[in-house]
């Protein structure tokens, strides 16, 4: 598996991320370099091997249907780059 | 040619819980912007997401509703898209693991019970809620992490009747059990179709393509109808189906693509790391097991055999769980079924349609309707007064006793009283009488319905009839 | 006075012979005459830390019973939030963000009367093991200006070691507080998985990152763990275990404690100079009676590859929520919503974390998830097991905690591949999600050399007791920088 030029920019999109041709160039090898490092995982035989969605098994944190207070608004908008009339505004979008 | 169609309905309900799936924040709908939030649900940095237990049984008991097959181990999943209404740009969901797999629900067709399997159902957030105008898209997160099922039908409806049947059969089930309350106006439901077709008697899937927005069972119902057509049309042109989503254009009455499969999500799915092992085992299971109510399509059967009513009532009481709740109920107050059921399926819905209102609405209480029905059978009153008593308790909400008592629609039984009416309509109407003695019995209805309207229609109907046949004789 | 340790402070505040307003003025003082040449500090809260200590003081006054901790100048990673400080994360991104609530973490050191004396340095989103990738300005290490302390939690580490702080917070993903401890010769931990709650934290990789403690010596460490451990309701990952007290396992004697030495951990790659340091340290713990036995882990060489998948993978998923939309930086110019967002997180990250979040979402595509994502989490399967193995036959696994002491800032910087590697020895033991202490274990050429102590699931206890063994017999946790 080698990463193209072309990978780097449908990844690119993805991750919403831009970059110069250069930079393209620069990445693709990069990721090359580290894909490659990562191949020796291969010869780890995992067949029948279960995976791990943490680093050891817990079960079940379960929250009670409780109902706590919210945040207050002001707060949670402070941060905001385009906050208006409580309501957190962007470009509009059209699908 | 002759082509069949391939239907596959995607679902989610919001589930009735009182707080968010990942938070503690109230679902209550409604409320000013961003007032139902915290830094779990408007994703902030650093803020982690916790499970509801509430949410698991809610998702179970609609699991085994649907006659699903529990999966005891499930783990959360990612699933990665940017959109402004998503505040983490992922939404936890379920992937590889849904909770509830392997169901189905029945729909009575033409041709019989039909059963339409549920492939599976799992458990995610929903998002929040983007206001479009002129100047720009305005977001509100109180809806954002409000538990949601998603409900996956198998491919296995032919027409869109089918659909509506079962996405009918769906709520039902959702609202007995009190899962959902399923208001599609206020999007607690919302429905995705997948829609193919193939030439009759083939067994390959043609390609389908995915219609979304559609606000109502009338709409996907329609959208699906139209899908169809385009498809056959297409394919009779020589063209190709292609992979796409497209939407539900209400106005237009068609659909448009939205996006081809080109520009479909790569969405990456993978295990949510900030979540452990759901494990659900025997006892809770049973449990909720235990607090699964009646359904739909026992109490339609129970209607049936032990009420002997009609499979068409049967099934229109118990469409909605609220409505077999009121039937019942008036019948617990003493109304014979058969009566509570003729008075609900005709006055009681006519009423209710005409004003656009549903049972949940009503003001008439069980035990007024069950009184209104002594009432009648007990000769109190007439039928036709009784439509009257009905319109008067429908406004007010008053006790038909009151009602009867206070404008005076007792029956007259009198027959003296009546008898000295319908000689005053004898005296009034020599021409009726005359067509009567030539021969023309019609005549006789007329003169009973001027003696009820001079009673105001408080006059025993029987005895009406008894003394005008009595006095047209002497005359 | 800086150069002290809490416990040594501790005393000196209990006999009245200094006031806490004293030593967070004095501390204070230290940071503003030399973080200049350090840059451990984004953010100095000196209002609210003057306050806090005054207020402990008066408490003393009152004759208050008081925490461990209560009046100690402590300073907090920058990726840990702190109501109405900002939470930078070091990055253009979140230059601005005011964290509107606190960490858990957080909490508990305000429950305990830290002095907190502001937000510290560290590499963008904690991607690095230099804190060269700091948006901001890098940091120094205090026994060489000219070399990196490590990273990613640098500036937690040098402001220790400059005596700026008394004790700091730091975040681990694949051995950010240890691998910086050891360059610059502090005491480092990484707490077992879900031992400290990640409430509030910033996340880099959600199933690796862990809240640990620096300080000058060991006896500090149990302390601070003591403090911020424990179960964690708002994180599901954090353990319903109940916490020891930690200080129980200070001045124990290691008599036949067994302690493994892994050989793959002592194989090429590593420096020879540090190798004898360690080797040395090893020596003293067999004279204090503990037993020595050579272990293998041969698994542990696919650990960095498991790593680089993982880590990557969930920070391109973690980091989507920077987005120029809630918070965090946003482009001035934009055509439509998704030039929105393209623009702004390309100008507001790092090359280091896109290069990460490329990985990352590369990995999870459609395609490549069995091959890379769903492999790496096979493999930690059998990195677990083996650690789970191990311990059976040992109370304590000891390694280098880095293959070199401090490098030159800028001798790593163009070749991410050889940056990861100096990760090596930390990276297996975030996968499997045991704790591991670093510990001040020798010099070479005047630079500290770490070792790494790693423990059992929850036996921190039993790192804290061979560390101090160690600490007692040696002088190495006693060395300051000239600074």
């Amino acid at each position: 598996m080698s990463v193209t030029i072309r990978d780097v920019e449908y990844v690119a999109k993805l991750a919403r991320l831009e970059f110069t041709e250069e930079q393209k160039q620069k990445f693709t090898e990069d990721l090359n370099g580290i894909l490659n490092y990562v191949e020796m995982l291969k010869e780890v035989d995992t067949e029948n091997v279960e995976i791990s969605i943490g680093a050891y098994r817990v079960e079940n944190a379960l929250r009670e249907d409780v109902v706590k207070p919210s945040f207050d608004r002001e707060a949670l908008l402070k941060n905001a780059p385009d906050a208006q009339e409580g309501f957190v505004k962007v470009p509009k979008v059209i699908e | 040619m002759e082509f069949e169609a391939i239907i596959g309905l995607e679902v989610h309900a919001e589930l009735s819980t009182k707080t968010k799936i990942y938070c503690g924040c109230t679902t209550e709908f409604g409320g000013e912007q961003n007032t139902h939030c915290c830094p779990v649900c408007m994703g902030l940095p650093g803020a982690l997401p916790v499970l509801n237990k509430e949410v698991v049984t809610y998702a179970m008991k609609a699991g085994l509703a649907l006659n699903c097959e529990i999966n005891k181990e499930t783990y959360m999943a990612r699933k990665n898209y940017f959109y402004p209404d998503c505040p983490k740009n992922y939404q936890i969901t379920q992937d590889e693991t849904p909770l509830c797999t392997n169901g189905y629900i029945e729909i009575t067709t033409d041709e019989g019970v039909k059963r339409i399997g549920i492939q599976r159902i799992h458990i995610e957030e929903d998002a929040g809620k983007a206001l479009h105008r002129e100047d720009g898209t305005y977001v509100d997160f109180n809806r954002s992490g409000v538990p949601l099922i998603e409900i996956v039908s198998k491919p296995d409806m032919r027409t869109p009747q089918e659909a509506k049947m079962y996405l009918e059969n769906l709520k039902a089930i959702l609202q007995y059990t009190e899962v959902s309350d399923c208001k599609m106006e206020e999007g607690s439901l919302r429905c995705d179709a997948n829609v193919s077709v193939r030439p009759k008697g083939s067994t390959e899937f043609g390609v389908k393509t995915e219609i979304k927005n559609m606000n109502s069972f009338k709409a996907v119902e329609k959208a699906i109808e139209y899908e169809i057509k385009r498809q056959i049309e297409a394919i009779k042109r020589g063209e190709k189906i292609v992979q796409e989503t497209r939407r539900w254009d209400e106005a237009k009455g068609e659909t448009v693509v939205m996006r081809s499969k080109e520009e479909a999500h790569d969405y990456r799915y993978f295990p949510e790391p900030d979540m452990v092992y759901l494990v659900v085992d025997d006892a809770w299971i049973e449990n909720v097991k235990n607090t699964l109510p009646e359904l739909p399509d026992k109490k339609r059967a129970r209607y049936i055999s032990e009420y002997g009513l009609p499979e068409y009532d049967a099934s229109i009481l118990t469409s909605s769980k609220a409505l077999a709740v009121y039937f019942e109920d008036v019948v617990k107050e003493g109304a014979s079924p058969k009566d509570a059921s003729n008075w609900i399926m005709g006055e009681v819905l006519r009423t209710l349609n005409d004003r656009e209102m549903s049972i949940e609405d009503i003001k008439v209480q069980p035990k007024h309707l069950a009184k209104l029905i002594e009432l009648i059978n007990n000769g109190t009153i007439t039928g036709t007064i009784a439509k009257k008593v009905f319109k008067d308790m429908f406004e007010s909400g008053d006790d038909p006793e009151k009602i009867v008592k206070e404008k005076g629609m007792v029956q007259i039984s009198d027959e003296n009283a009546i008898r000295d009416i319908v000689n005053k309509v004898l005296d009034e109407n020599p021409q009726s009488v005359a067509d009567y003695k030539a021969g023309k019995t019609k005549a006789m209805g007329f003169i009973v319905g001027q003696v009820m309207k001079a009673s105001k229609g408080k006059a025993n109907p029987q005895l009406v009839n008894k003394l005008v046949e009595e006095e047209l004789q002497k005359r | 006075m800086h150069t002290k340790t809490i416990h040594e402070i501790r005393e000196l505040i209990n006999k009245g012979e200094v006031s806490c307003v004293e030593l967070t003025k004095n501390a204070l003082d230290r940071i503003n005459k030399i973080d200049d040449k350090i840059g451990a500090f984004l953010q100095i809260d000196e209002e609210g830390a003057i306050n806090k200590a005054k207020e402990v003081d008066e408490k003393i006054r009152r004759g208050e019973e008081v925490s461990f901790l209560a009046g100690i100048p402590m300073a907090i990673k920058d990726n840990i939030c702190v109501e109405g400080l900002k939470t930078t994360c070091a990055s253009k991104m979140l230059e601005n963000f005011v964290a509107p609530y606190d960490a858990h973490v957080t909490k508990l050191l305000k429950q305990n009367d830290a002095v907190i004396l502001g937000k510290l340095n560290m590499d963008e989103f904690a991607m690095g093991s230099s804190s060269e990738n700091s948006a901001f300005k890098k940091v120094r290490n205090p026994y060489d200006l000219e070399r990196v302390p490590g990273g990613s939690s640098g500036g937690s580490a040098a402001a220790v070691a400059a005596g700026e702080a008394y004790y700091t917070l730091g975040s681990d993903t694949g051995g950010s507080i240890r691998q910086p401890a050891s360059l610059c010769g502090v005491v480092g931990l990484k707490p077992t998985y879900g031992r400290v709650s990640r409430y509030g934290l910033v996340a880099f990789a959600s199933s690796l990152d862990q809240i640990g403690p620096f300080t000058k010596d060991v006896e500090d460490c149990a302390h601070v763990l003591k403090a911020i451990a424990g179960y964690d309701e708002m994180d599901s990952t954090s353990a319903k275990k109940e916490v020891e007290d930690y200080t129980k396992y200070l001045n124990k004697d290691i008599k036949g404690l067994r302690i493994g030495i892994p050989k793959e951990y002592f194989a090429e790659g590593l420096n020879d100079d540090v190798r004898k340091e360690i080797e040395n340290a090893i020596e003293v713990l067999r004279k204090l009676g503990a037993e020595i036995k050579e272990i293998s882990l041969p698994m542990s060489k696919y650990a960095l590859a498991v790593y680089y998948i993982l880590a990557s993978s969930e920070a391109s998923s973690n980091l989507a929520r920077f987005d120029g939309i809630r918070y965090g930086y946003r482009a001035k110019e934009f055509e439509d919503v998704v030039d929105l967002y393209v623009k702004s997180r390309s100008q507001g990250f790092g090359d280091e974390v896109k290069r990460r979040i490329m990985l990352g979402t590369y990995a999870l595509s459609a395609g490549y998830y069995d091959a890379y994502y769903k492999k790496a989490l096979k493999v930690r399967t059998l990195i677990i097991n083996e650690y789970k193995k191990a311990f059976e036959d040992v109370d304590v696994i000891l390694t280098p905690t880095s293959p070199t002491v401090a490098f030159k800032i800028g001798e790593k910087s163009n070749n991410p591949l050889e940056m990861y590697l100096s990760d090596i020895y930390t990276v297996p033991i975030n996968i499997a999600g045991v704790p591991a202490i670093s510990i001040p274990a020798g010099f070479v050429g005047g630079l500290p050399v770490g070792m790494q102590l790693i423990g059992n699931y929850f036996d921190e206890g039993t790192l804290i007791k061979v560390g101090h063994a160690f600490e007692r017999e040696t002088e190495f946790s006693k060395v300051r920088p000239s600074i």
